[in-house]
Parts: C-alpha cells; sequence; structure tokens
C-alpha cells in the first residue's frame, strides 16, 4: 500500500510523555513526508530516543498525537502488530537474537509474522544481505560478528518485513569509529532509495550530507528545525549555537 | 660501558601462582575413601563381637541385594518427582509472567507458598490429603503410597522450577523484547521462538542442582512409611535383631549410594555451568 506524497507519513502533534513525574517531551511536534530523512539531534536526556520509540508504539504517550500513515497510535485500540509492520526500527545494542544465525535473524519476521512463502523469503534475506554487503556471513552467529556487521544484519533484518518508515536508534552510538562508516553508507543507500527514515544520531557530518531535514531537541521540545544547509550555518537559537559549538568543533 | 638498568613495569612480571591450585580441594576419591573408611572402621568392632553372631560384611552382603532395590525406588521416585514438578513448574513459570494478572498473582501466590514450606510437612499433606482410592465411574483406582509421595515430593520441584523458569525469562535483556516488538512478533512468538529457548541454557544449571537436591530428599518418604531405602534398612536392621554394631556399616552402606549417585551429577552440573557461562 503507497502512501500519498502530499500527507505526510508520520506526523507528530504536541506530543507529551512522561516517565511518573518526569516529563521527558513536552510537546513536540513535527512532520515527515514520504521519502525524506530526519536527523533529531541534542543533548542526553532531550528525549530524543524516547520520541522516536512513541512513533512504534515502544513507548505510551499521556497526550497529543502521533499519526503513522494516516492511523493514530496513541487509539487505545490500535493493532500495534499492523503498525509494526509498516515501522521497522533499528536499536543501538543491534539486539539480534544470538541462537540464530544472520540469515535466520532476517528471515524469523517475515515467516513467523507476514507467513511468508519461506523459499521467497530465504531469496529475500540473502538479497538484503548482499545490499548491506555481509556476503560469507548468512551462517555466522552474532557471537561471531563484530559490531557493525551486527548493526548492519539488525538492518537487514528490520527491512525485511518491507516496512515504510524506518526509524534509528543512535545507531552508530555503540560502535568504533572505523565501523560506523559502514553502517553509515548502508543508510545512505536506503535513503538513496526513497525509504523514509527518522534517525537519533549525532553524527553530524551524516546529517549534513543526507538529511532533508534536522531537528533540535533540548529538555523535551525541539528548539529549532531546519533542512541542513540553514541549520548548520544559520542557527538563531542561542541553545542550538552553543549546542553545535561543541558538537562541532 | 655503561649498563642502562631496564625498567620492568609490575605488569611484565610473570604472574602470580594462583593460590587456589595450591588450597586443599576436595575430590571425588575423598567422598570414596571417607565411605570406606566409615565402613572399615566398623570391621574392628568385628574383634568385641560374640563369634557365633554373623559377620557384619556378610550380613551387609545378605541385605544388599534389598537395599539395593530400595535405592532404586528412591530414584524412580526422584525421577517421577522431577518430571511432575517440572512440567507443572514450567507452566507456573510462564504463569508468573503473565500479562493477565488473574494468572500472574496466583501463580506467584502458589509459587511462593510451596517454596518456602518444609518439603516433609508438604510430603505429610500430600499423604493425607490425598484419597487412598478415587473414584472414577464404576473404577476404583487405588493410590499406592509412593505415588502420594511422588507428588508430595513434586510440589517443592513445581515451585522451584517456578523460579527458575521465571529468574531465567527476566534475565534476559529487555532489548531481545523490544527488537521482537518492534519486529511486529506477538507476545507468544517472542516468548517460545526468542525468549525461551535462549533460557534453556540459563534454566539447566540449577534445573540439575535442583535434581541433585530432591534425590537426597527421596529418604523424607521413609517417615511415612514408604518401603524406599531408609525403610528397607530400618527393617534389615530390626530383622538382625537389633544389632548395634550393624548400625554404622549399614547406614555407610546407604550414604556410599546416594554419594555414588549424586556426586557425578552435582560434577556434570558444575561442567555444565561452565560450559553453558552466561556472558552479559
Amino acid at each position: 500500500m503507497s502512501w500519498s506524497d502530499d500527507q505526510p507519513m508520520v506526523s507528530i502533534k504536541d506530543l507529551h510523555k512522561s516517565f511518573g513525574d518526569l516529563e521527558v517531551l513536552q510537546g513536540v511536534s513535527l512532520d515527515v513526508m514520504k521519502g525524506e530523512v530526519i536527523c533529531i539531534i541534542g543533548p542526553s536526556g532531550s528525549g530524543k530516543s524516547t520520541l522516536i520509540r512513541c512513533i512504534n508504539a515502544l513507548n505510551d504517550i499521556q497526550q497529543g498525537s502521533i499519526m503513522v500513515e494516516g492511523q493514530e497510535v496513541n487509539d487505545p485500540h490500535l493493532n500495534k502488530l499492523e503498525l509494526r509492520k509498516k515501522v521497522g526500527m533499528v536499536f543501538q545494542q543491534y539486539n539480534l537474537f544470538p541462537h540464530k544465525t544472520a540469515l535466520q535473524n532476517i528471515m524469523m519476521a517475515p515467516l513467523s509474522v507476514l507467513k511468508s512463502d519461506p523459499v521467497e523469503v530465504e531469496e529475500l534475506a540473502r538479497r538484503l544481505i548482499k545490499k548491506v554487503r555481509l556476503e560469507g556471513k548468512e551462517e555466522s552467529y552474532p557471537g561471531e560478528l563484530s559490531g557493525g556487521q551486527q548493526q548492519r544484519v539488525a538492518i537487514a533484518r528490520s527491512l525485511a518485513m518491507n516496512p515504510d518508515v524506518m526509524l534509528f536508534d543512535e545507531v552508530t552510538a555503540a560502535l568504533d569509529p572505523e565501523t560506523v562508516n559502514e553502517v553509515l553508507s548502508t543508510i545512505k543507500d536506503l535513503a538513496h532509495d526513497g525509504m523514509t527514515c527518522l534517525l537519533v544520531t549525532h553524527e553530524m557530518g551524516f546529517a549534513r550530507e543526507v538529511a532533508d531535514h534536522i531537528y533540535f531537541t533540548d529538555r523535551g521540545v525541539i528548539v529549532e528545525h531546519g533542512p541542513p544547509a540553514i541549520f548548520f550555518d544559520n542557527a538563531k537559537d542561542p541553545r542550538t549555537v552553543e549546542f553545535l559549538g561543541q558538537i562541532l568543533s | 660501558m655503561r649498563q642502562t638498568k631496564q625498567r620492568v613495569l609490575p605488569v611484565m612480571l610473570s604472574p602470580v601462582k594462583r593460590i587456589c591450585e595450591e588450597r586443599f580441594q576436595l575430590r571425588a576419591w575423598h567422598g570414596l575413601a571417607l565411605a570406606t573408611i566409615a565402613l572399615l572402621a566398623s570391621i574392628p568392632v568385628l574383634a568385641q563381637t560374640d563369634p557365633t553372631r554373623a559377620s557384619i560384611f556378610d550380613v551387609l552382603v545378605r541385605w544388599m541385594p534389598l537395599l539395593l532395590e530400595g535405592f532404586v525406588f528412591n530414584i524412580i521416585i526422584s525421577i517421577s518427582a522431577m518430571g511432575i514438578g517440572t512440567i507443572a513448574g514450567a507452566a507456573l513459570g510462564l504463569g508468573q509472567i503473565s500479562l493477565n494478572k488473574w494468572v500472574r498473582k496466583p501463580a506467584w501466590l502458589i509459587t511462593q507458598f510451596f517454596r518456602n514450606a518444609p518439603w516433609l510437612v508438604l510430603l505429610f499433606f500430600a499423604m493425607f490429603l490425598l484419597p487412598f482410592e478415587i473414584h472414577i465411574g464404576s473404577l476404583t483406582i487405588p493410590l499406592p503410597d509412593w505415588l502420594k509421595a511422588m507428588v508430595g515430593l513434586s510440589l517443592p520441584v513445581m515451585a522451584n522450577v517456578s523460579e527458575i523458569v521465571r529468574g531465567a525469562v527476566v534475565s534476559l535483556p529487555s532489548g531481545q523484547w523490544e527488537a521482537a516488538e518492534s519486529l511486529a512478533f506477538s507476545r507468544t512468538q517472542t516468548l517460545w521462538q526468542i525468549i525461551l529457548p535462549q533460557c534453556i541454557k540459563r534454566m539447566l544449571p540449577p534445573w540439575m542442582n535442583l535434581y541433585s537436591i530432591l534425590t537426597m530428599a527421596t529418604v523424607l518418604a521413609s517417615v511415612v512409611g514408604v518401603s524406599e531405602v531408609m525403610t528397607l534398612t530400618g527393617q534389615a536392621l530390626a530383622a538382625e535383631g537389633g544389632r548395634s554394631d550393624l548400625l554404622l556399616p549399614f547406614y555407610s552402606f546407604v550414604l556410599l549410594l546416594f554419594f555414588v549417585y549424586c556426586y557425578p551429577i552435582a560434577r556434570w552440573t558444575v561442567h555444565m555451568e561452565k560450559k553453558f557461562a552466561v556472558i552479559n
């Protein structure tokens, strides 16, 4: 099912999220159009990860609305499984299933959840392994792979479900600098293929090069946002300027 | 010619020999030697006994087949109680992690109750609360003592297995659940395809430890009259006229039986623990 190009694919309006007494998100609004790459940056504790975890209903929300392809995530009658077939997520800690090989990790969800034909699923899985440049690692277990390789398997695993939106939660934060580029170029390829991506990231170089729009969060609100060209060079809010000064120095 | 003295950093020095290698460690042969010494210690008593009475060794050999039969019965009770307890306990353990509070809270209550009750008391409960025969339609099935003992001992096993299962599931990183959820797995699918397979390894060492404890606890069945090794030993001693010089040899023999059965299991458990050591 293809979504129309003129409506935002993901539309967040006035989102409030608290963990007990701590209000982590204090009224966040943003729109993501189909095919856009959005980067969310900000200091730790600003609510970035919480924000994208709300989009695929890993966290519940107290107030506000999140619409994914017209479906309201805050709806108590929401079929979470249907939502998650459309929204894929890649985690900082990879979270691969250690008792299955790389190929099996990728094949599990389409087989069990989508109940697709096993032959087709295996073909798809092998294609995805090739796409993330891990030929030869199909029968390796996650424990035998490096961090960067595991992360790429994790990306392939999410792609196997053919989602419409991909969420990336600081996916390169746990990797050493050499392997960061492996993963980033995989995401870059995805973006060029037209996947709608939301990334929480600290990789400013990547954001500047690939993102269509950048959002800066601090203490639960979006302080400033804009296309990379304007955002990095002409930031207006003093908090943004200070943060960029620290990060880019 | 000047000789520059090379500075040796502490980290370069050869490692200090591990202290634990020099410390005394119990080995299998120690236990065997202990039991044998206990048996042999009873032989000097021979010197003081009446020469018309049969020698201790002859008496022991005469009763050995019966005692071995009784011990096999202990093993059967332990295996059956472990089997019943494991199945019931696994179900209870999964109940403890249920999202439905009407399943979760009773499961927790049952686990806590049977875990904190003395095994002998539970055995008595089973013996006296279960009927001596059950009627199904026109069929009357007698419930023998050993069956009730089996059920009685399976109760603490059930509670401990429940905790082992719950503990293993909870010990997995939450990232596994989140990854599965993000891939649109249902909770049941997540549990059976992703969580439980990873838990099996973690559950094996404590489960085997439980079996070892259960095997040794099967002698409690003698208190409620089941004809297992302790009961039979008592009866054999009574048949021999209550000779005090037979006490040590006979009970040492029973000790030896349990040791020979349980120690290999304990060693195997240690081997499994090392093999399945969880590095998080």
